[in-house]
């Protein structure tokens, strides 16, 4: 027969361990309806993937319909994906059992059970009766921004440092294998409850869970997007619009010096170029829920390709190689170099006069494009330019638009020097 | 060999010239990603498809690239040559939405230029299992089967009448589509991963069928079709008049003395298929300023495809149906053509008259290769057509695979490249169970 697409190369070694939970690579289904039941996981594992974290487990509850809602953007359906789904409504002893069965088919791919539970008895019932299935580690969901919260769970945990240390203490009492918590986005600074779960003792975060959000409103009906039967309420928000905010909250982390435990990177990855993005910034592990509920399993197969042939290109053999990487590129604002200067240059060979650089510019920048007589090509004056960048940002022209660097003479210097030096406040420097 | 420098084909531009890094963003963020893809169905040799356009997507081009040769060594010509409206373009379901289909073939070569061009190679040859193989013909079906082998660790050793590698790739597919010149660098390409050629080397002349069962442990067969048919009336032998893919091959690689196609006044094609239509375009495009086609049967039977002819129609290229030349009239050489209308039984009716014509192209089929194939042991043919098993591509002859034109009677350049690797793989098997010689 006809040979399908196999996959060749040098081999790369994709393998991963995070916070002692180890799989042949760092994508995982994330919490959620793609990691609902054996036939699915098993499935995932087929088409690649290297590990799941099973739907929240808990004390089965009762679904809305409808219970998603998502913002579509220039032609794409899911710019972002609002949910007002809960844990799992299926019976925990057949969760248990399908557990069972796919650790014992798959050994080496990661099975991470999601908790949700109350009350210490029941903690530690739930944590002895998932151990029996042999799942590699667990996660303790102190995310979910709706729903649970109201019953004292979720986020209503996530959002409360010390409640979160008390109950991570009591899991860490119970389990013997690797706990994760996952932290929730709806704070003002994510390092309170990581610090919290450190402090509990547990061996690793993952993070985010989805953003407290109302997607929208009908129009018509006035009922909140998704509509329970005319009405509707906060969901949570994830796919690719909160990866920004992800990145930001995992970099937090990673930039901490106080905070020193594995990171499972979660929040709006479609692509391997996403992943990378949460590798580089120190995650060492991917969670995926939005796009593989959009395009299906298979879009793991470009993550992984993506991935592998990147690390070639770069000469990396294994992940962790680069792991954390571009952490030290972070800067605080107050330590970057004031004194860096780059200018815009237009070319006038690819411009396609449609002068949206002019208008950026001139309404909403510093007026620094002129638009010469004779011609509709605009012009940079370069003595006035700040170099923010937001002609070449709107510009439809790829490399049209280029930023230069001009040598200003100057040594590098940030405003934390200049504080240091007494010549931050002078308003111009010299 | 060097391709002559001036051969007509450079004068004819790219009809889908190569997209631009925004373009082919924007075009591959258009895919849908569709699950168990329609598209990939409709490709013969399985091309993964909607995973190269998100790998396009997600700016791994390269990685595209080698999803797409992975499954077809001759992904860099199937994108430029593949009649796509018809194969995966025609199943995109964006055609069901009423919205322009993907550009598949151009996205296609989008991915493949920077490899191919770059000679950035993704295979490399297999460690060596000390067998080795004849390929007999070195047009797609050969190539793609010697790149399988070769990857499989057998040594390949392709032979080529002409002194050009590619078949009708490099001297058949129209130059708008491709120029020859860009069959000679995907062969190139292809055959730096360890394929030895023998050209100008016609087995069954040069070397004989007994010198290739005692070197090699395996022979597959890539003859394609044999050389243009006539019509057996008066005046064909007349300068000037053509078989279809002689003239085509002189426009592309410059070999016999072609007349300058803009100092002509009128030509006539006579045929129905797609080498009549290739014919005619080039003819028309090459600046004869009158391209008729005199084609023997109704419109609706035309074997041409529809997209094609409705190019041929937009560059003023005029049809006759139900109309047979009768003979070829001229002095010293071809002048005109006298033809007759045929009725709905194809029988002439009416006066024949005649039509100016300074070149005439016959495009009615191209002959079997029945004799050549008659000197080889016990291999069952149906006229010409090499019989073979649908899996594994073996012929009869169990020394012997058959593959592209010669075993499918004529089909394009992607089935070839299919039934290439599947005999590598049918090949690749019985050496393993048989130990070869
Ligand atoms: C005019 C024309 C236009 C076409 N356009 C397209 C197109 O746009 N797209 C598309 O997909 N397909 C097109 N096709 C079809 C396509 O070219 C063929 O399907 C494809 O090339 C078949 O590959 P092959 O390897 O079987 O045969 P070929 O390409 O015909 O190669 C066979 C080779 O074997 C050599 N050979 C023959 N006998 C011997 C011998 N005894 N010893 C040594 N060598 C020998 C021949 O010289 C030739 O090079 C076109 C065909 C024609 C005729
Ligand atoms: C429908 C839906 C259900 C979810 N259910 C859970 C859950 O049960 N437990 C959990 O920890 N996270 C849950 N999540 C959050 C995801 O695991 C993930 O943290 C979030 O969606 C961000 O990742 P993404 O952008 O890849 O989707 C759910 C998300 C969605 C969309
Ligand atoms: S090989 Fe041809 S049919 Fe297959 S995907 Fe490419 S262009 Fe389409």
């Amino acid at each position: 027969m006809i040979q399908r697409n196999g996959r060749t190369g040098e081999p790369i070694d994709l393998s991963i361990d995070c916070a002692g939970i180890r799989s042949p690579n760092p994508f995982w289904l994330a919490s959620g309806p793609p990691a609902n039941s054996s036939g699915q996981v098993m499935r995932a594992f087929d088409m690649g993937w290297g590990g799941a974290v099973w739907k929240t487990l808990g004390d089965p509850i009762t679904n809305t319909a409808s219970r998603y809602g998502a913002i579509p953007y220039q032609g794409r359906n899911v710019a972002g994906l609002n949910n007002i789904e809960l844990i799992t409504d299926r019976p925990l002893e057949v969760n248990l059992k399908e557990i069972a069965e796919v650790k014992k088919k798959y050994p080496n791919h990661a099975v991470v059970v999601s908790l949700m539970v109350e009350t210490k008895d029941e903690w530690r019932d739930i944590i002895k009766r998932c151990e029996d299935t042999g799942c590699d580690g667990f996660e303790l969901n102190f995310g979910c921004p709706h729903g649970m919260c109201e019953r004292g769970m979720g986020s209503a945990v996530g959002q409360e440092p010390k409640v979160l240390e008390e109950i991570a203490g009591w899991v860490m009492e119970f389990a013997s294998i690797p706990v994760l918590v996952k932290l929730t986005p709806n704070i003002t600074d994510v390092l309170y409850p990581a610090m919290a779960a450190q402090r509990g003792g547990v061996d690793g975060v993952s993070l985010v869970n989805t953003f407290k959000s109302v997607i929208g409103i009908d129009h018509d009906t006035l009922s909140p997007i998704p509509s329970v039967g005319g009405e509707g309420t906060s969901g949570g928000y994830c796919g690719p619009a909160i990866k920004p905010i992800a990145l930001h909250m995992v970099t937090r982390l990673g930039k901490a010096p106080e905070f020193h435990l594995p990171i499972s990177g979660v929040g709006g990855v479609q692509s391997w170029e996403d992943a990378l993005d949460f590798l580089l910034l120190g995650a060492s592990s991917i969670q995926v829920c939005t796009a593989a509920m959009h395009y299906g399993f298979k879009i793991v197969d470009d993550m992984i390709l993506g991935l592998e042939e990147w690390m070639r290109e770069k000469g990396y053999s294994r992940i962790d190689e680069f792991v954390g990487k571009a952490l030290p590129n972070y800067k605080e604002w107050g330590d970057l170099n004031l004194n860096f200067k780059i200018v815009a240059e237009i070319d006038p060979g690819t411009c396609i006069e449609c002068q949206l650089c002019y208008a950026a510019c001139e309404d909403g920048a510093h007026q620094c494009i002129e638009l010469p007589k004779g011609t509709r090509v605009p012009r940079v004056i370069e003595e006035e330019c700040v170099g923010c960048n937001l002609c070449q940002i709107v510009c439809p022209v790829e490399g049209c638009i280029t930023m230069v660097e001009r040598d200003t003479g100057l040594p590098r210097e940030s405003w934390n020097e200049r504080v240091a030096k007494g010549t931050a406040g002078a308003g111009s420097l010299h | 060999m060097a391709l002559a420098a001036d051969r007509l084909e450079t004068l004819l531009p790219d009809h889908k010239p190569a997209l631009t890094t925004a373009q082919a963003r924007a075009e591959a963020g258009r895919c849908l990603f569709c699950h168990d893809a329609p598209c990939i169905a409709a490709c013969p040799t399985g091309i993964d498809i909607p995973l190269f356009i998100k790998q396009i997507h997600s700016n791994n081009v390269l990685g595209a690239a080698r999803t797409i040769l992975e499954a077809n060594a001759l992904g860099h010509s199937c994108a430029r040559v593949c009649p796509v409206e018809v194969l995966c373009v025609g199943d995109c379901v964006y055609n069901v939405k009423g919205e322009p289909p993907i550009m598949i073939g151009r996205l296609q070569r989008y991915a493949t230029d920077p490899a191919v061009h770059g000679g950035i190679q993704f295979f490399e040859a297999g460690s060596s299992t000390g067998r080795s193989v004849a390929c007999v013909g070195g047009g797609p079906a050969s190539i793609a089967c010697a790149h399988e082998l070769v990857r499989m660790g057998h040594r390949a050793v392709v032979y080529e009448r002409n002194p050009w590698r590619g078949g009708l790739n490099t001297d058949g597919v129209a130059p708008y589509k491709m120029q020859a010149e860009e069959s000679l660098k995907e062969v190139e390409y292809l055959s730096a991963i360890g394929i030895e050629w023998r050209l100008d080397t016609a087995v069954g002349d040069d070397v004989t069928w007994d010198d290739l069962e005692a070197e090699y442990d395996a022979v597959f067969l890539g003859l394609g079709l044999g050389t243009d048919s006539g019509l057996g009336i008066p005046g064909e032998d007349l300068p000037g008049v053509w078989g279809a893919t002689r003239l085509i091959r002189a426009i592309k690689t410059g070999a016999g003395s072609l007349p300058d196609p803009a100092s002509l006044g009128a030509a006539v094609v006579v045929g129905g298929g797609n080498t009549a239509i290739d014919a005619a375009r080039e003819l028309s495009l090459l600046g004869v300023p009158e391209v008729m086609v005199a084609y023997r049967r109704d419109q609706d039977a035309m074997p041409a495809y529809l997209h094609e002819r409705g190019h041929a129609v937009e560059e003023g290229v005029r049809f006759v149906f139900r109309t047979l030349p009768l003979s070829f009239e001229g002095d010293r050489r071809v002048e005109a053509v006298r033809l007759t209308a045929l009725d709905h039984d194809l029988e002439p009716t009416g006066e024949p008259y005649t039509v100016p014509a300074d070149i005439v192209a016959l495009a009615i089929g191209q002959a079997r290769l029945i004799d050549l194939l008659d000197q080889v042991d016990k291999l069952d043919h149906d006229w010409g057509r090499v019989i073979v098993d649908p899996d594994t591509g073996q012929t009869s002859n169990p020394k012997y695979w058959a593959g592209g034109d010669l075993a499918n009677g004529g089909e394009e350049v992607v089935n070839a490249a299919a039934e290439g690797k599947r005999a590598a793989y049918g090949i690749d098997g019985w050496l393993r169970e048989n130990g070869g010689r």
